[in-house]
């Protein structure tokens, strides 16, 4: 098995050199910059509009661009036409062809190669086993369900063993379980062809769960590009913090500060210091520390922490079964942040309008400003 | 007795819509020269002796002509503006596609006369191919109404996805879109081919000397003793008429069925 992050010194297989797009007066992509490894699960993650699909189609060669380069494979693409360029894509629609047959939809790609039947019809039945599809090749494919249809334009793409697969919001016409599935086998997929595939979603949980590295746009800019971790507990931005998972503000207001070290005074905390690598762009949001629901620690009854508690009020609790999540007022501060908790045996659930106790470590903060 | 109302509406709705065309068959039937009741027996007469009929052989064959020549360049017109119309963006599509679509409510006796004007005017002379203008003139705007609802129906990244397994635009289209909107095709050949059969006032106005089908029928008509034949004529009309549109809905409802879109209407 090919492990599953790519190493940094893994060869570029894609490369954007200040990527523009203009639609008429609409500037869609404003300049980017990316490389992309080879064998990399790669998302583009972002709200609609922000030009995730506009970046992921100007690789399949649907979108000329306006200005700037993109490199497949070290080679300029601006005169290589979709049908010649080494990428095949799966479409948000599927596009399965409906009058043909799934084993006719999946050959669709070779039928330019003139193979013989018998060889042309082995490749069929490899690539429908591949994707958990053996045997169905003589299925119509308008019969099929969402789920199959998926498989079927994973299996016409993956056939012509293309250098990039591109997926545009593959799984946003599944339902909860069946995405669910569907990511566990892309990945599998992924790892077992080896090849670099590029999902574009607007979905943060997806791009958290299957990618190697992911580049969150806004605005038709890359606002930040990293692996999922960090992506999550250091966003580079009040705006990317903000769109993954959910994270808490609470004003703060600067005291001191030197190259290395900021001084701040935050509501609830008091005196904070953050190293140079915990401070984030705010955005204009005003000077704030924000963490993580699952940062802060709820203390029970005789669990100790050490000086670094703060006493709030539970004012709202939701339960979810393996998590509860409270929405408490840290004492002195102006409004309430959201901690969750995982229900454990014999831990009781906390009510509304009890006081607790909240432990915090300095490292999980982050400042923005 | 609200139900009941509804029902003589739509009885009598229906009588006074195809009493006269089931008179059609009783008539040309029946054993007598004289349209009247009560009916002097049964007969097939009429029918083998329309065929001996002098003017009758020369009008058919015009009128295939005409209606298949119709047929085919209405179809290929309305592909073009169908996929124009529904693929791409251009500056004034709406009124040009409104003035595409004009002709199916101008009066046609107007739309008659004027092209009637312009070919005298210009110094061409009538012959078929005037007559098989007007017909494309008049015909066009059905072939884009039901070539458009077949190719609206299009997920436009089928298209793509053609592209994006090695086609060029044009094996993409043969292989892909083609097939796709062909049962659109054929029901807007048969439709064409049966308003153009059937039409009366451009075909008598263009014409000149030319007569098709339904000229030579209204001009048997000053001879009583041919009304029985025409009766029988007609009858083998309807029929086929009846028979082309089942066929062409037949067509369009399997093509809306195959591409997984939902029925929008149509002319059955």
């Amino acid at each position: 098995m090919i492990p599953k992050t790519p190493p940094a010194s893994a060869p570029t297989m894609i490369e954007f050199r200040d990527v523009h797009k203009w639609y008429g007066d609409y500037h869609a992509l404003r300049g980017i910059n990316a490389t992309i490894r080879e064998g990399e699960f790669f998302s583009l993650l972002g709200p609609s509009g922000c030009g995730k699909t506009t970046l992921l189609r100007t690789i399949a060669g649907f979108e000329g661009i306006s200005e700037g380069v993109v490199l497949l494979d070290g080679r300029d693409m601006a005169d290589v036409p979709a049908n010649k360029r080494p990428t095949n894509m799966v479409f948000q629609s599927y596009a399965i062809f409906p009058h043909l047959t799934v084993a006719e939809n999946v050959g669709f790609g070779l039928r330019r190669q003139r193979l013989p039947k018998a060889e042309l019809a082995g490749k069929v039945e490899e690539a429908l086993t591949m994707v958990g599809l053996r045997g169905f090749g003589a299925r119509a494919a308008h019969a099929l369900s969402g789920g199959q249809r998926q498989r079927v334009a994973l299996a016409r793409a993956l056939i012509l063993k293309p250098k990039v697969l591109l997926l545009d919001e593959p799984l946003s016409a599944l339902d909860k379980k069946m995405r669910e599935q569907m990511q566990v086998e892309l990945i599998r997929l992924q790892r077992q062809v080896g090849i670099t595939f590029i999902l574009v979603t607007h979905d943060q949980e997806e791009a958290l769960v299957m990618s190697d590295r992911i580049a969150v746009m806004f605005e038709g800019q890359i606002a930040q590009l990293s692996d999922a971790e960090t992506l999550y507990r250091r966003p580079n931005s009040r705006k990317v913090a903000d769109f993954i998972g959910t994270m808490n503000f609470l004003p703060a207001t600067v005291l001191n500060e030197s190259d290395a070290v900021v001084e701040v005074e935050a509501e609830g905390f008091g005196r904070l210091s953050f190293g140079a690598d915990q401070v984030a762009d705010d955005g204009d949001a005003g000077t704030a520390i924000g963490f993580r629901p699952e940062i802060l620690t709820l203390l029970y009854e005789g669990q100790a922490w050490g000086d670094r508690e703060v006493s709030a009020v539970v004012e709202e609790v939701v339960y979810y079964g393996d998590m509860t999540y409270y929405d408490v007022r840290i004492d002195g501060s102006s409004k309430t942040v959201r901690l969750s908790a995982r229900n454990v045996f014999g831990r009781p659930v906390f009510d509304r309008g009890v006081r607790v106790r909240v432990g915090w470590n300095p490292g999980a903060l982050i400042l923005f400003r | 007795m609200k139900g009941g109302i509804f029902r003589i509406y739509t009885i009598a709705y229906l009588v006074f819509l195809y009493a006269p065309i089931i008179l059609l068959p009783i008539f040309a039937f029946n054993n007598a020269t004289v349209i009247a009741f009560p009916l002097q027996g049964f007969t097939t007469k009429w029918f083998t002796q329309m065929w001996s009929e002098p003017g009758l052989w020369p009008a058919l064959q015009n009128s295939l002509t005409v209606a298949i020549s119709t047929a085919i360049l209405s179809t290929v017109l309305g592909v073009l503006a169908a996929r124009a119309s529904t693929r791409y963006r251009f500056p004034g599509k709406a009124p040009v596609m409104g003035l595409i679509m004009l002709p199916l409510v101008l009066p046609e006796i107007i739309v008659a006369v004027s092209l009637l004007v312009v070919l005298l005017g210009i110094g061409v002379p009538l012959s078929i191919l005037t007559i098989i203008l007007g017909h494309v003139l008049m015909t066009t705007p059905f072939a884009i109404a039901i070539l458009s609802s077949a190719f609206q129906g299009l997920d436009r990244s089928l298209e793509e996805a053609a592209y994006d397994l090695g086609e060029t635009p044009v094996s993409a289209f043969r292989l892909v879109i083609l097939p796709l909107v062909m049962p659109g095709i054929i029901s807007s050949l048969l439709i064409s081919f049966t308003l153009s059969l059937d039409e009366f006032i451009i075909a008598f106005f263009l014409g000149g000397t030319h007569v098709t089908l339904p000229v030579y029928i209204f001009s048997q008509f000053r001879f009583p003793a041919a009304v029985p034949v025409i009766m029988a004529l007609g009858t083998l009309l309807v029929a086929l008429s009846v028979l082309l549109l089942t066929i062409a809905e037949y067509y369009r409802r399997r093509g809306i069925a195959k591409s997984g879109g939902k029925d929008t209407g149509g002319f059955i």
